[in-house]
């Protein structure tokens, strides 16, 4: 049984196809980077998988879990939701503390005290914000508040760890802080990632495999090498030499 | 009645309508929240047409709410074995239905206000429906105050429901509103100014207290763009 398969999926709110999928196989503990021009279904990808967008057909395979996610049950989508955690482009900061920010995931998980304390200053740490964690995080930059999102993703130690465009707002300095802090996420927890990216350098920096998504189709997935040095589609040489037209 | 000011007479009316409006609200807060926000944060079929209803009902006329809980408490009606009919709980039951559409609606609205990515980062942090809705509340408390505030002005000022199933009696339940109407119908116009000075005081106690936090919203807004 694969860690992570996509089948048949088919996202389509009105009468346009969003996003169209017959079959995805990711394996456990690789770091993934999906690639395309803007508006060709990637976020949308993360989001099906995270059950933020409901397909109106299409079977998960997660983690020995077999979802069939038009007609996912609350219960169901709770639990495959809980093992996941996804950050946004934009994160939304919520009105309150630093450290309330980070708790907030374990809290909905009803985790004691002590551990929420624990876990939440490590990761607090491992971000460099440990000092600000009673700050209110609507204070934050924009640098710093992508870095506490991350945070609150990593204290919740998911098995799947999508990451929408994190980087597009931010400065060089933060980039490399949140890179650095996500290949210590992969390596400490053997985490998979999925990373939405624009930026290819990043793409090659962090993911061992990359993704083509255009027009809704995966187009292309092969090794990070193979990805840039050897592009077969068209479409996907294209759009890595930047001579495609969208 | 002693119309001097802080006399026993004019304390107690101040004092049963701010307990009429307070219970009122509380009911109202109780159940308008909760509903609003839900109505905020999910679709359902019908749910254009309970809008519709909603945003109808938050501009019931008092003098309306008043007739049909007349008729509700009144001796032969459904409800008159509860010999509520003339009472200050007749009185709640009236501001409460006059005040909860107000807070279900400005509830709504104020929840539809946050964009999608909030209701997303929630689910996907692993919240239960429960634990959404709560924070969202939560993250909406500024826009709900509003709404709670206007529900409270307007029931602390209305005359016509407590009038019609409260009727006015002295000591039993005359509050500020129907004790101006017969002060101003008797030629008191000294004691109905004093009483309106009061109502005005007290709306600008509860408007004061929405001031503060939109100037405390207003601050972190600062300090965000600096």
């Amino acid at each position: 049984m694969p860690d992570l398969q996509l089948q048949d999926i088919l996202v389509k709110p009105g009468k346009k196809e969003i996003l169209r999928l017959e079959q995805l196989t990711l394996k456990e503990s690789e770091i993934y980077a999906i690639v395309g021009p803007s508006g060709s279904g990637k976020s949308t990808f993360l989001k099906v998988i995270n059950l933020l967008v409901k397909p109106v057909q299409g079977k998960m395979h997660f983690f020995g879990q077999e979802l069939s996610l038009p007609h996912l049950s609350g219960s169901s989508r709770l639990m495959v939701q809980r093992e996941m955690a996804f950050v946004a482009q934009k994160p939304v900061m919520f009105q309150t503390t630093v450290f309330e920010n980070v708790a907030m995931g374990l809290r909905y998980r009803g985790i004691d005290r002590p551990t929420i304390q624990k876990r939440v200053d490590e990761a607090l740490e491992q971000v460099g914000l440990l000092e600000s964690a009673g700050q209110a995080a609507h204070t934050l930059s924009g640098g710093e508040a992508q870095r506490v999102a991350l945070a609150r993703a990593l204290v919740l130690q998911p098995k799947l760890l999508l990451l929408d465009e994190p980087t597009s707002n931010l400065d060089p300095k933060n980039v490399s802080i949140f890179e650095q802090v996500t290949r210590n996420i992969h390596q400490t927890f053997q985490t998979t990632i999925l990373i939405v990216t624009h930026h290819l350098h990043q793409a090659r920096r962090l993911a061992s495999h990359c993704l083509f998504i255009h027009e809704g189709k995966l187009v292309e997935m092969a090794d990070t090498d193979s990805f840039f040095q050897t592009p077969k589609a068209e479409d996907l040489k294209a759009f890595l030499s930047g001579q495609m037209v969208y | 009645m002693n119309w001097m000011p802080f006399s026993q007479d004019v304390i107690s009316v101040i004092l049963l309508s701010l307990q009429v409006s307070t219970i009122a609200i509380m009911i109202g807060v109780l159940i308008g929240i909760p509903f609003g926000s839900f109505l905020g944060l999910y679709t359902f079929p019908g749910k254009r047409l309970l809008t519709a209803v909603i945003y109808t009902l938050m501009g019931l006329p008092p003098v309306l709410i008043g007739v049909v809980v007349y008729l509700l408490l009144s001796k032969h009606g459904p409800l008159g074995s509860l010999q509520w009919l003339f009472t200050p709980q007749a009185m709640m039951v009236a501001q409460t239905i006059l005040v909860t559409p107000i807070i279900i609606g400005l509830s709504m609205a104020a929840v539809q206000a946050k964009e999608q990515t909030y209701l997303e980062t929630i689910k996907s942090l692993g919240a239960t429906p429960v634990q959404t809705v709560w924070t969202i509340i939560k993250e909406s408390r500024k826009g709900i105050w509003a709404g709670v505030a206007t529900a409270y002005g307007r029931a602390i000022s209305e005359v016509g429901a407590v009038m019609l199933v409260g009727g006015n009696i002295e000591g039993h339940t005359r509050v500020m509103t129907t004790a101006i109407i017969l002060e101003t119908r008797m030629g008191n116009f000294d004691a109905a100014l004093q009483l309106g000075a009061v109502l005005l005081f007290i709306s600008f106690i509860l408007n004061n207290l929405l001031v503060m936090g939109i100037l405390a919203d207003f601050r972190s807004r600062r300090r965000r763009e600096s």
